[in-house]
């Protein structure tokens, strides 16, 4: 009798390899709710009475089946490929999980409909629509990798009493840097020096080649949530004056230890910023946030920085704003789609940055994202406090 | 004031892409008569005696043997920026003349410089920038990945002024901070950014993800950091030059980066500057280069002419130069 991967309850033996979740002592399994299995057919015959046997007894005809079959089972678009998710992201997804990629779920749905409980978003895929909800009887929870989830419809995914969860620790640190990468590199005019420096063409280093100081100017942080405090946390380092806006101001202390200035009016910020930093949520509210008015109030020796999704900003009023120097800069590491069509006007501005959307392109990122929607996940399945949910409004 | 009362001083040339720049000249003209070297030599009998100071420029004009015998009252030469290491300090001063450099206002900038290279370098920013706007780009790719700056150890070369600064702003970012320099640094000093000295500079190299190059280029530093250097690095490390491109031996760096001995350069600084343009380290992947921008911001570069007008001003008058450099 082979007996491999993970046991099903506490008896039995013990699977091999790490056990971070501490499923292995048993707190995932015998919790009051049996996740439900579901034998492929021709292992059914085997195991005729599955129902009534003891969970001894089931242990045993389980043990034969493939081991997949004890885990529950979540749905991704693929591994590896263009966009599916990374070899050892899946690695560490499947230690825990049986993972049914899209093409298996369509190539079986009657067989993989029932099996699956959760789904694990990568970069926005797979699409979660109503036709893949309705299909997904025993759905419980969708997590998403990363902390945007403007691309989820949340009331819909509510109306099937499915949970939804993001990863908001493991985004923090690295979009914060890209924040002040994006910052730097506008400011100091690296990406344009990067290619005089490259050129076949360049003969001699111009003297009168300049970039602004980013020592000493004055920083406008547009949400500060996580993610735009520790902006202003490295931002202070650089002896920036540091201004904010928010839904809510943050506390005395928190200002304080950063040196941050409230603005109740986001047009303050606006008028007195060299650097307009955008770090807050995609919501119908945010939509637009930064238009011709905005990027009119804006010092026309300003940088504007988005870290945060492209639609906050009318993209079309920033062309126009960038031609016509009413802003100095723009280094967008988000747009809106991504990429942008190849004829875009963006694309062909010099005073622009834009990178790939890599805020949390990194590799400890990538398994940290994975990590924490992991716990989610477990936590959604196990009936217990759920890290980070993220409710319809 | 008639301009015939102001003193004579000497610059390379005015405007274009290496002179004296167009909107520093009204704050000049206030204090100097200013010659070109164009004018000075279409009037070398007349002009040779009344040049007292000259203004090099970012490295112009060169300070030449030729150039002092020629000049019998020349007290002060004054240079842009920290480096001086193209000027022959002890030629100078045999010749009764003193120099001077502008250290403190350049530190600001060139630490952000720092800190913007090793951020572009680690997350892939100007690569990420091309292929965001490349023609050829119809999607971007999954497993394109960087490395985090935060909380990764930063090794520094060089704790001076722009060392320093360099470590007070790494700090913020959560990294570990070592660092090698001819002298310890205060306790308190050190505790400030949570820096922690490094007596042998291979204890630096071994331990960390990134090496960053804060050193006055003098004869102990050239070729400071050769092959056995790059080798003690950790194959995942990046080396970041904002001193001097003679710090580094090129030609090992070249190799390292081609072997994969370390992952990846950002160098501000390169020898020569530019480099020519069939030089391997324009051909490699893992290599960001800026054109020595470390010190370019409007507001660094008035503040230095307005240092080199003092230190001209007080060298004329007699009196003690502010940031005068000693052989």
């Amino acid at each position: 009798m082979r007996i491999s991967g993970r046991a099903r309850g506490g008896t039995g033996a013990f699977p091999t390899g790490g056990d971070p979740t501490g499923e292995r002592a048993g707190t995932g399994w015998q919790g009051h709710r049996r996740p439900s299995l579901q034998l492929p057919q021709d292992r059914a015959e085997e195991c005729a009475s599955f129902e009534e046997t003891s969970p001894g007894q089931c242990f045993v005809v389980i043990a034969q089946v493939m081991a997949e079959g004890e885990l529950p089972a979540v749905l991704i678009l693929d591994i590896g490929g263009t966009h599916g998710i990374l070899e050892d992201i899946a690695a560490l997804l499947k230690k825990h999980f049986h993972l049914i990629t899209m093409k298996e779920f369509l190539g079986n749905k009657e067989e993989m409909r029932k099996k699956i409980q959760s789904v694990y978003v990568f970069e926005c895929r797979p699409t979660i629509d109503r036709e893949l909800l309705e299909s997904l009887p025993n759905l419980k929870v969708i997590a998403n990798s990363g902390v945007g989830v403007d691309h989820l419809d949340l009331k819909m995914i509510s109306s099937f009493g499915v949970k939804v969860t993001n990863t908001p620790h493991a985004v923090a640190d690295p979009t914060a840097d890209i924040g002040m990468a994006l910052m730097l590199a506008s400011a100091r005019r690296l990406v344009e020096g990067c290619h005089i420096a490259l050129s076949p063409g360049t003969k001699y280093f111009a003297v009168d080649w300049l970039g602004v100081e980013v020592t000493r100017a004055t920083l406008g942080i547009i949400g500060m949530g996580s993610i735009g405090y520790k902006v202003a946390q490295r931002a202070r380092a650089f002896n920036m004056r540091i201004l904010y806006h928010n839904r809510n101001r943050r506390r005395k202390e928190e200002e304080e230890a950063v040196g941050a200035h409230y603005c109740a009016k986001m047009e303050d910020l606006l008028q007195q910023s060299d650097f307009v930093m955008l770090v807050v949520n995609l919501t119908p509210e945010t939509h637009k946030l930064i238009g011709k008015k905005e990027l009119g109030l804006m010092k026309p020796t300003a940088t504007l920085i988005n870290i945060s999704r492209g639609a906050v900003i009318d993209q079309d009023a920033l062309v126009e704003a960038l031609q016509n120097k009413v802003i100095r800069a723009a280094a967008l590491d988000v747009t809106y789609p991504e990429p942008l069509p190849r004829d875009h006007p963006l694309l062909h501005l010099n005073n622009i940055i834009i990178t790939p959307h890599i805020g949390t392109a990194t590799v400890h990122a990538t398994r940290m994202m994975a990590e924490e929607a992991i716990a989610n996940m477990l936590a959604v399945l196990n009936d217990q406090p759920i890290p980070s949910e993220v409710f319809p409004k | 004031m008639e301009s015939q009362e102001l003193p004579y001083v000497l610059v390379d040339c005015i405007g274009g892409r290496l002179g004296v720049y167009e909107d520093h000249l009204g704050f000049l003209k206030k204090h100097f008569h200013l010659i070109t070297m164009k004018e000075y030599l279409e009037n070398k009998t007349l002009l040779s005696k009344k040049i007292r100071a000259i203004y090099v420029w970012y490295h112009k004009p060169a300070i030449n043997e030729e150039l002092l015998q020629s000049l019998p009252n020349l007290k002060v030469v004054a240079s842009s920026g920290v480096g001086i290491d193209h000027l022959d300090l002890k030629l100078i001063s045999s010749y009764g003349v003193k120099v001077s450099n502008t250290p403190f206002i350049v530190s600001t900038d060139t630490a952000d410089m720092g800190m913007a290279l090793m951020l572009a370098s680690s997350r892939r920013l100007v690569e990420g920038h091309e292929m965001a706007v490349s023609p050829d780009t119809e999607y971007f790719p999954a497993d394109w990945l960087g490395v985090e700056v935060s909380g990764a150890t930063l090794g520094i070369l060089g704790m001076g002024k722009i060392g320093y600064k360099v470590a007070e702003r790494a700090k913020a970012f959560e990294m570990k901070i070592l660092y090698h320099n001819r002298n310890q640094r205060k306790k308190e000093e050190e505790s400030a950014v949570g820096a922690v000295y490094c007596k042998k500079m291979d204890d630096l190299l071994q331990q960390s993800d990134f090496v960053l190059l804060a050193v006055t280029l003098t004869p102990q530093t050239h070729k400071l950091i050769g092959k056995r250097e790059l080798e003690l690095m950790k194959p995942t490390a990046t080396l970041i030059n904002i001193s001097r491109g003679l710090i580094v031996d090129q030609d090992a760096l070249v190799e390292a980066l081609q072997n994969k001995v370390i992952k990846a350069a950002a160098l501000d600084v390169t020898y020569p500057e530019p480099l020519p343009r069939d030089h391997p380290l324009l051909k490699l992947k893992n290599v960001i280069i800026t054109p020595h921008i470390g010190s370019a911001t409007k507001k660094t570069r008035w503040v230095m002419m307005e240092e080199m007008v003092e230190s001209i001003e007080a060298g004329l008058a007699g009196l003690p130069i502010p940031h005068e450099v000693l052989p």
